[in-house]
Order: structure tokens, then sequence, then C-alpha cells
């Protein structure tokens, strides 16, 4: 049992801490969001540069061969500065995809250029008139020739107006099956969405878009045991990233209860409010264990990993929503103004639960499958 | 980073599951798995048991009779014990009263009482809260004042878990009002025969007789069994508070109950007594406090972690009691609601009632002892105030 980090993790979570101090002031944060596309090229290409694009990607690809622990460390850091670039889009999710089910030519043609900077992507597979998890999809590929003919719509892209490329699940005749599209493809058509996070997304439409037969990932049929892997993965990055959003929330409302004077005494001084600090430290707490949890679970046999890994999304759901609601009461009117930090994280935290099942949905697969234990 | 124990903690733990599992006498295994009351001498039977092995105090000193585990095994003892359904023995001859005599204890007060309190040939009893001092326990107003080589007690505890068996009490008495309330409280053992002595049941809400009223009247105790200097007393309380971390969410129990709730649950659908909406909501309620209780068991082991590499935090404690005690107690709330109405008879009759179903009758005292847990060994509310000092810094 051992909870430290390793010398090579304790100099990347320094490496990755300092980029946020460095780059990603609040004030820094609200200019990217409202700037040009929503996120900052030039912070991308810095991490291309700190190499942190490459971290998950195996060695043979061009990466590090990083794991969950890694994973966790970048995501806890982006999570603090509320970093809006498509690391959790790209390198995550869509990077998670070609992981575990690109073929080398697939992951040839993209990873290296992924590493680089120089190629965003994402997930599209939420639909419209789909429930709010799941992997039943209405788009549909129908065989064309070697190729393949895409039509249906995606919303809720995250970093879909800006990517190079985007992983369609779409039915097949032989079941659903992941695609990829390319954004600039005829027929393909995305629309920018801003989200209430801050993210940017996009809704997708496919009108018989056109592709050959190696945008498939993996075989017909396969798509939803791929994505599930890639609900894992992404998911223990989530809740990593919502720890680093809970402990600057926290920070931020401790100092907060120190400094803010009424009744010519810190606010902190009063019981009522102490005592619900004490209570978001505990929900931190263990949305930190759990986050590490998540983190060691992603090499678990199949059963046990996706148990571990929908318990801490329960518990960063359920906590993410208590620690931001009691950080913006107790902040009262300057915590829901756009110009204060502690708002955005509470939003953050907000579409994290929404996100990938939220804290009910995941409690129910616990419960359908009788607890915790294998 | 890892959460798997080393082959050497593993091979300790099968060392103390076998042990729990052949030393248990079945009578009380069977007592404890359908939580009925235990007496004094299912708890002394249990604890010398221990003592033969030498694990009857495992958090003290070598030199006293202690073993020199880690963190990692403490912890892995005390789970085992849980989910051994082993009683948990005296927390005031292990936890408090033995390490105080240890650390603080004169060699004359260590040869007299170590080894009796180690084979509980002494029960002792805590004289700490008073009417007056609960929460503000410094506010206490029992008096002793010298005379000649004694000290004459006179005043009033209450609450005071199982005097009416105790031989021996250690308790804070004021010896001195001039200054601030934490000072002047002097440590006392008192041995329970004295003359002066009083101690009147109080029933509580369980319908149990644990707690109890002490009265002093003109009671004389040697000033030889006074621990350390006169006026320090509240110091050498004090240091005992956060000092032992290993078990205080007591993951282990609640694990235990978690179990028995899953095997309740599954018994009861079987037999058509659970069904549809009703099971559904039970088992979306256990997989909620498991979620919880899976972090909070994460949460301990990080701070054993902490502990073996000698990094305080010094709150932590607190939050492990805080919410260890709010699990235990949402882990009675899901039996009281099993059993429903079955459960409201808790006497004689109450057996025939419900077909020796042990945990019918007895999840409503439960539910209701329980309540306890988050008021004892200072209440929640206190708990949060030590960390919120710790976080703001006032």
């Amino acid at each position: 049992m051992n909870f430290e980090f390793s010398e090579e993790q304790q100099m990347l979570a320094d490496m990755v801490d300092r980029f946020v101090a460095d780059r990603y002031a609040f004030e820094t944060r609200q200019k990217i969001m409202a700037g040009d596309g929503g996120w900052s090229r030039e912070n991308w290409s810095a991490l291309a540069e700190l190499g942190l694009l490459g971290l998950p990607f195996a060695e043979e690809d061009g990466g590090f061969g990083g794991g969950g622990v890694e994973t966790m460390i970048i995501m806890t850091a982006l999570g603090r500065g509320l970093v809006i670039e498509p690391y959790l889009s790209t390198v995550v999710m869509a990077g998670a995809a070609l992981r575990n089910a690109a073929s080398q030519e697939q992951r040839a043609a993209r990873i290296p250029a992924i590493i680089a900077g120089s190629h965003i992507m994402s997930l599209a597979h939420q639909e419209p008139a789909m429930p709010r998890h799941s992997f039943d999809v209405a788009t549909t590929a129908r065989r064309a020739g070697e190729g393949w003919r895409l039509d249906g719509c995606k919303i809720s892209v995250p970093h879909g107006a800006g990517a190079d490329e985007l992983i369609v699940s779409a039915q097949t005749e032989a079941g659903m099956a992941l695609f990829l599209v390319p954004t600039k493809l005829s027929g393909v058509d995305v629309v920018r969405a801003t989200g209430y996070d801050g993210t940017p997304l996009a809704t997708m439409t496919l009108a018989d878009v056109a592709l050959p037969g190696d945008a498939l990932l993996g075989e017909p049929g396969q798509g939803e045991a791929i994505l599930a892997r890639v609900f894992e993965e992404t998911n223990a990055a989530l809740v990593a990233e919502a720890v680093g959003a809970m402990r600057e929330t926290f920070d931020l409302t401790t100092e907060y209860l120190k400094t803010r004077t009424q009744f010519d005494v810190p606010i902190g001084s009063f019981q009522a409010l102490r005592h619900r600090a004490v209570d978001m430290l505990i929900e931190l707490e263990l949305s930190h264990s759990m986050a590490i949890l998540a983190a060691l679970s992603l090499d678990l046999p199949g059963d046990q990993r996706r148990k571990n890994i929908s318990a801490a999304k329960v518990q960063v759901g359920r906590s993410g929503r208590m620690i931001g609601q009691e950080a913006v009461q107790m902040h009262g009117a300057i915590g829901i103004t756009s110009e204060y930090k502690v708002g955005h994280a509470f939003k953050r935290l907000t579409a994290i639960d929404a996100l990938l099942g939220d804290a009910d949905h995941h409690i129910d697969l616990i419960a359908d499958a009788d607890g915790l234990a294998a | 980073m890892d959460l798997d124990f080393t082959a050497e903690e593993l091979a300790f733990r099968d060392e103390v599951r076998s042990f729990f599992r052949e030393a248990l006498p079945d009578d009380l295994r069977a007592k404890m798995i359908e939580r009925r009351h235990l007496e004094k001498d299912d708890i002394v039977r249990w604890q010398r048991i221990l003592n033969a092995r030498g694990w009857a105090v495992p958090n003290w000193p070598v030199e006293y009779g202690g073993q020199a585990w880690s963190p990692a095994q403490r912890y892995i003892y005390q789970e085992e014990m849980a989910l051994a359904h082993a009683p948990e023995g005296s927390p005031f001859n292990i936890n408090m009263i033995g390490p105080i005599i240890a650390r603080f204890g004169t060699d004359a007060q260590k040869d007299r009482f170590l080894a009796r309190i180690a084979n509980l040939d002494d029960w002792w009893c805590q004289g700490f809260s008073e009417p007056g001092a609960g929460s503000d326990l410094a506010a206490l107003k029992t008096r002793a004042t010298r005379d000649g080589d004694d000290y004459v007690i006179n005043g009033q505890k209450i609450w005071t878990t199982q005097a009416q068996h105790a031989d021996w009490m250690f308790a804070l008495v004021r010896t001195d009002s001039s200054g601030r309330k934490q000072q002047g409280i002097t440590f006392l053992l008192l041995d329970m025969k004295t003359p002066g002595i009083t101690v009147r049941p109080i029933e509580t809400i369980d319908g149990g007789h644990d707690a109890n009223e002490v009265f002093f009247d003109d009671v004389r105790v040697p000033v030889e069994n006074r621990i350390g200097e006169e006026g320090r007393g509240w110091d050498y309380a004090k240091a005992l508070l956060g000092g032992e971390r290993s078990g205080i969410a007591r993951i282990g129990l609640s694990k235990e109950r978690l179990i028995q709730l899953r095997a309740l649950e599954r018994d009861l659908a079987e037999r058509g007594m659970l069904t549809g909406r009703e099971r559904d909501r039970l088992r979306r309620k256990l997989a909620e406090v498991e979620v919880e209780l899976r972090a909070l068991e994460l949460t301990q082991l990080r701070v054993v972690a902490a502990d073996a590499h000698g990094a305080h935090a010094g709150h932590a404690a607190s939050i492990l009691k805080i919410k260890g005690t709010e699990i235990q107690q949402r882990m009675t709330e899901l039996v009281l609601e099993l059993a429903g109405p079955a459960g409201l008879a808790t006497d004689a009759q109450a057996q025939a009632n419900t077909a020796g179903e042990g945990w019918v009758e007895a999840a409503a005292p439960f539910y209701f002892t329980m309540r306890k847990v988050s008021i004892f060994g200072g209440a929640n509310e206190i708990q949060r105030n030590i960390v919120a000092k710790s976080i703001l810094g006032f």
C-alpha cells in the first residue's frame, strides 16, 4: 500500500502545476474563453512542448506510456485551473478509442500529430433523442462498396467545433461501430455551441457522409465494447479533474471565510459556516481517495474496474454538487457573478456530473451488480 | 502508488484471521452477530483469550505488552477483528488508561496496574463528563482537596459508561480554580470500592443500563494515585486525543454490517418479503452507503500510510470520526427500515413474534444506542470545531 508519487510522477505534478500557475490565472482564462474558438492554440502548443499530450500513449506510438496515475496527476492540475483546452477530448477520450481499438496504420496517422499538438480530436456520441447516458444511437452507417455512408445528428460534442477529426458512433447492420470522421468532409456540418462550463461544444450533422473503409475503428458491432472502455478511462480522468476543481473551490472558500468581514469579524468566525467548511473538506478528501481508486483500477479485470470507476463517479458527482453549491452560498452574491472563479468551478463540477453517467446512473449500476465486491 | 497490502501484511492478515476464527467462542460470535447485549464476563473472557496470545493491547509500548506493529498491521488487526464478529474489548482499559499510565505513570503505578489492565483483572471506567461539563469538558467542577497524603473528592460525574462493572475509575478533578479552566485539573485513579462513591444507573433510549451517574462524598484518594503532576491533568488527557487513528473510523465494523445487510437483503428477497420497488430502493441505498464506506476506507488507509511516514495531518482523526460515525449510524437505519413493524417489540415476546430472528428484535435498540457514537469521545460538532480551527487558523 503506497499513496506516494514516484519521483517521476512528482516531477510531472510539479511541471503541470507550474503550467497552470504560469498560464492559467483566472483573468487569463476569461480572455481565452472570450477569444476565437474559446480555447488557446498557444497553450496547446505549450502542453505539446512539455510532452504532456503524449503522456498516455504507448512508447511504440511515440508516447510516454503513462498510466492512470499520470493522467490523474495531469487532470487534477487542469481541474484546479479550470483549463479549457481539449486535453480530455483529444488525449483522454479520443486517445482512449485510438489506444484500445485503432489499427497500427490508424494510430500512426494520428497519434504523432496529436502528440505534436497539430491534430485535435473528440468523441461525437450523444444524440438529441438519446437517454442521458446510453449506447443507444440512432445515427446509421450503411455499407457502400468498400466504404460507408453515415447519417445522423450528434450534440454536445466537447471541442467539436475546433476538432480536425471526430470519432462518431453509428449503427451498422452488425451492431454499433465507431468511425473516424474528418470534420472538413462533405456532408459534415459542425455548428459551434458553448457549454455552461466554458467548454466549446458542437452540434454535428452527418448527411450521407461518404467514408473510406479504413475509417472504421475496430469491427462493426464492437462499438459498445470500445466505448465502454473509453468511458471508463474518461470517467477516471473526469473524477481527477473534479478533485482539482473541488480543491480549488475549497481553497477559495476558506480564504474568503478568513478575509471577508461582516459584523466587524471575519465570517469564518461564525460556527454555521465553519462547520460547513469542514463538511466540504470531508467531501473533498473522500473524492480524492476515490480518484486514486479510479486511477489505480484501470488495469483491473473488467468487473471490478467498472464498479470502482462507477463508485468514484458517484462520489464525485455527489461531492461536487455539495462543494460547488456550498462554495457559492458561503461567498454570497460574489459567488454568483461571472467575474469570480468559484462560480466557474461550480459550473464545471456540475458538467462533470452530467457527463458519461451522473451519480444516480452509476449508483444504479452498482446496485444492479449487488455492490462493489467482486 | 498501489492499494495492495505487502506479502508480509497479507501473511499477517491470514495469521490474524485464522486466530480469530479459531479462538472466538461460538456463543460470543452468535451474540455479536445478533447484536445481543454482551455481559461483563463475555468481554473479560475474550480479553483474556487475546491477552494469552499477546494481542490484548497491541497499541501499547512493547515493554508493557504491546506489539511493534505498523499502522497498516494495526488497521488489519482491527478490521479482521470486526469481520470475525469479535468484541472490541474495553476501550477504557486498552485505548485510554493503559497508554496514559504507560506514558505518564510512575514505575510503581505501571507495576501495579498495567498487567491487570491488559488482562482485564481490573475493569476501568472513565470519569470525565459532569452535569455542567460535556463538550466543554474543562468546565468540570468535581473538587479534590489535598489533606495530608490524600485528596478528598466531592462532586459528581455523569454518563460514566459501565461504572457499575468498574473496579477502578480514572477521573479528571479540579484541584485549583484560580487560573484558566484548563489549568488546575488533576488526573486521579480511584478505587471504586472506596467509601463515599455511589453509582446510580441511567436508563438510555435503547433500554440499556450502560450509563451511570457517579457521586463522590468525601472520597479519599491517596496522592500516590495521581498521574503526573497536580494541575496538569488536562494535558495528559489531551495527549491521547488523535493519537490512535488506525481504527477510529471503525471501517471493519461497518464492512461487517454491510455484509450482513446484503445477506439479509438476499434472504428476505428469496422469501418474498422484499420485492419490487422496495427491494430496488434498498439496493440503491446499500450502494450509496457502500460507495461512502469505500471512500472512507481509502481515506483511512491514506492516513495509515501517512502515519507510517510520520506525516501527521492533525485533523485527520476528527474527519475519520465524523464520517465513520455517520456511516455506522446509517447502517443501523437501514437495518431498522428492514425490520419494519416487526421490530417494534423488543422484549421477551419479540422472540416469539419473529420466529427467533434475533436481528429483527435487535434492530431498534441498536439503532437507538448507536446515536451515541456521534456524541461521545468529543461530539461530532466538537470534531468539526477542531478541523475548522486547523483549516482556518482561528
